[in-house]
């Protein structure tokens, strides 16, 4: 895991040791986070895993049960949201209705009394920096979907927060257009040099767009580190699922690898678990006519999907997932060979049984 | 359009003529030149200039609108109040439960019953202060007890619809609590306040039962005026004057649907 030590001298936006319950529910179980300035953060995980609660304390609009908020060193676990230099997209962007998109945007400005000079010099940069310009005189309900989620950006970024944060901001987005505000998103965040905090549920927005993630479940944190890092080493089988697709192998221990229901399986490393799970994703597995010199395993094509850039094949024994290029076809029933590779495979760290 | 069938439709134009043709029957009679039977005897609109001949009356149309603007201010302000206290208190769910049955007591409740325990009221109140003699205060009180509930009503329900997620919004974006309310809620919850203050407007103007309890010999109104003359004999004049009053409550409700479209619209 890639967090600092003691996160409070830092600079950046920490979180210690947060719990929060709704009732019965525990929706926070002891967070402890470490959000460098600059840097562009993402909470992942499935519906009800505490993302959002944390973003909220963060916002300042829901109080921990224990724990503690640093942002810039100073702590703010108990200051309200309006005194906090944080500002939030929300997931259905809350535009005031009855605003223009202007006084939309100038509204954190107007809030704070700035003088109206200033205050048109930065909604104006902002309106231009989003591409509204042409929309400042309508009204919330004449913008389409897309419009709307940049109103929202730019009225929470005029205010220059230390940290944005941005709650499933695109889940309203039809797929097609959120592919391309996620890498807008990145490059504004890049450009703009400033902290954000993305929650999400999709595995791809998190991939694109973060430095750095956490992966939650169940009002905790699983896993956090770089997309690569967590992609290319998941420490349990949830994470491997979640981020990505990925072949779990249960197996045991032998001497240099594991024994699995296919056979011996060869191992880099030695596991620290008798009894657990290997990983390896479907694009890691090769495949082909010649029998591998080590973790060969003999299998035979049961179906196949066509997704565009690759095929998805799956096979028996297994079920195994393949992911293979797109020019290379194999008919459900033929019979290949498998290498699963020993640099490939990953040894589920938490995942002994 | 489907069609219907044909029972359906006539048993639909029955019910419109049940609902309507005594109203019609009124104003028909209201510019009818017969002084009195069913005969007609050409059309004539001496019965509405006599209407404003008549110092009586004009004396309790004026105390009618004084009567319906000041309770429906009051009732206005304090059921707005006590809208947004009871949707955004965090009231416990009990609580919560409790404070909306009594809310919608004084809305199920017969007014004459509500009527009764005002004169109750008022009778000990005048224990304490003469001003609580019977008369326009009485009546304003009395008209702003149920008045209240319709409002609180109205207004909750429009802020429901509005949600909490602007409210947020606005205190993410540094509103303090009286900016937020300017500024964000009260041009949000118009259209329902604007809907509560007319729906109490009208129930003032129409009101009789609890009037009648609550009146003074200065202060009559003009259903008190109705029912008065009425008792002696249904004359053109009040056919003239009662359709005024219904054009007054039909131009009202006419105006509130169309403010609150008009606003749900941009909303």
């Amino acid at each position: 895991m890639n967090q600092n030590q003691n996160p409070t001298t830092d600079q950046g936006l920490t979180v210690k040791h947060i719990c929060k319950q709704f009732g019965d529910v525990i929706a926070l179980d002891d967070v402890t986070l470490n959000v460098a300035p600059g840097e562009f953060f993402t909470l992942l995980g499935p519906s009800g895993c505490g993302k959002t609660t944390l973003l909220r304390i963060i916002a300042g609009l829901e109080l921990a049960d224990s724990g503690q908020v640093f942002s810039g060193g100073k702590d703010i676990t108990r200051l309200p949201a309006i005194k906090r230099q944080v500002n939030t997209v929300f997931q259905s962007y809350a535009l005031f209705p009855h605003l223009t998109i202007y006084e939309n945007i100038a509204f954190g400005l107007r809030s704070r009394k700035f003088p109206d000079a200033e205050i048109k010099k930065r909604v104006n940069r902002r309106l231009e920096m989003l591409d509204l310009s042409s929309m400042a005189q309508r009204h919330p309900h004449q913008l389409s979907g897309g419009q709307k989620q940049r109103v929202a950006l730019a009225r929470a970024l005029v205010n220059e927060p230390d940290v944005l944060l941005l709650d499933e901001p695109m889940s309203a987005l039809d797929a097609r257009l959120r592919a391309q505000v996620q890498e807008d998103l990145r490059r504004l965040q890049r450009k703009l040099g400033r902290t954000f905090i993305l929650v999400t549920h999709d595995q791809s927005e998190a991939l694109v767009c973060s430095d750095r993630l956490a992966v939650m479940r169940q009002g905790r944190v699983v896993q956090c580190g770089s997309p690569e890092e967590v992609y290319d080493n998941p420490t349990d089988s949830f994470v491997a699922k979640f981020l990505g697709a990925a072949n779990l192998i249960p197996c045991t221990k032998a001497p240099g690898g594991v024994q699995t229901a296919f056979g011996f399986l060869a191992l880099d490393k030695e596991p620290v678990w008798q009894e657990g799970t290997v990983a390896i994703r479907p694009e890691w597995i090769g495949i082909g006519d010649k029998e591998p010199e080590r973790n060969g395993i003999r299998a035979r094509v049961t179906e196949i999907v066509y997704r565009g850039t690759n095929f998805d094949l799956w096979l028996e024994p297994g079920p195994l997932r393949v992911r293979t290029s797109s020019y290379r076809r194999i008919d459900p029933g033929r019979e290949v060979w498998l290498e699963l590779a020993s640099k490939e495979l990953v040894i589920l760290e938490d995942e002994a049984r | 359009m489907r069609r219907q069938h044909p029972l359906v439709v006539a048993i639909s134009y029955l019910t419109m003529a049940f609902l309507y043709m005594p109203l019609v029957g009124v104003a028909i009679f209201s510019v009818n030149a017969a002084r009195r039977g069913m005969v007609w005897k050409g059309f004539t609109l001496k019965w509405y200039l006599k209407l404003f001949e008549n110092e009586w009356i004009l004396e309790a149309a004026w105390n009618t609108l004084l009567l319906a603007v000041i309770s429906t201010i009051i009732a206005t302000i304090l059921g707005t109040i006590l809208a947004i206290a009871m949707d955004r208190f965090p009231w416990r769910s009990r609580t919560s439960n409790f404070l909306d049955i009594i809310l919608h007591i004084p809305v199920i409740i017969p007014d004459i019953i509500l009527a009764a325990s005002l004169v109750v009221a008022f009778g000990l109140l005048r224990l304490a202060s003469s001003i609580f003699e019977p008369g326009l205060l009485n009546m304003i009180i009395g008209h702003i007890t149920f008045q209240i509930a319709f409002v609180a009503l109205v207004v909750r329900s429009r802020l429901v619809a509005i949600g909490r997620e602007v409210e947020e919004a606005a205190r993410d974006l540094f509103a303090t609590n009286w900016y937020l309310l300017r500024k964000v809620m009260l041009p949000l919850l118009m259209p329902g306040i604007i809907a509560g203050a007319m729906l109490a407007f009208t129930l003032s103007l129409d009101d009789f039962v609890i009037s009648f309890f609550t009146a003074g010999p200065d202060s009559q109104t003009l259903p008190l005026f109705i029912f008065a003359a009425v008792r002696r004999g249904v004359t053109p004049q009040i056919h003239a004057l009662s359709t005024l009053i219904m054009l007054v409550t039909v131009v009202l409700v006419v105006l509130t649907e169309r403010f609150t479209r008009r606003q749900e619209k941009i909303v």
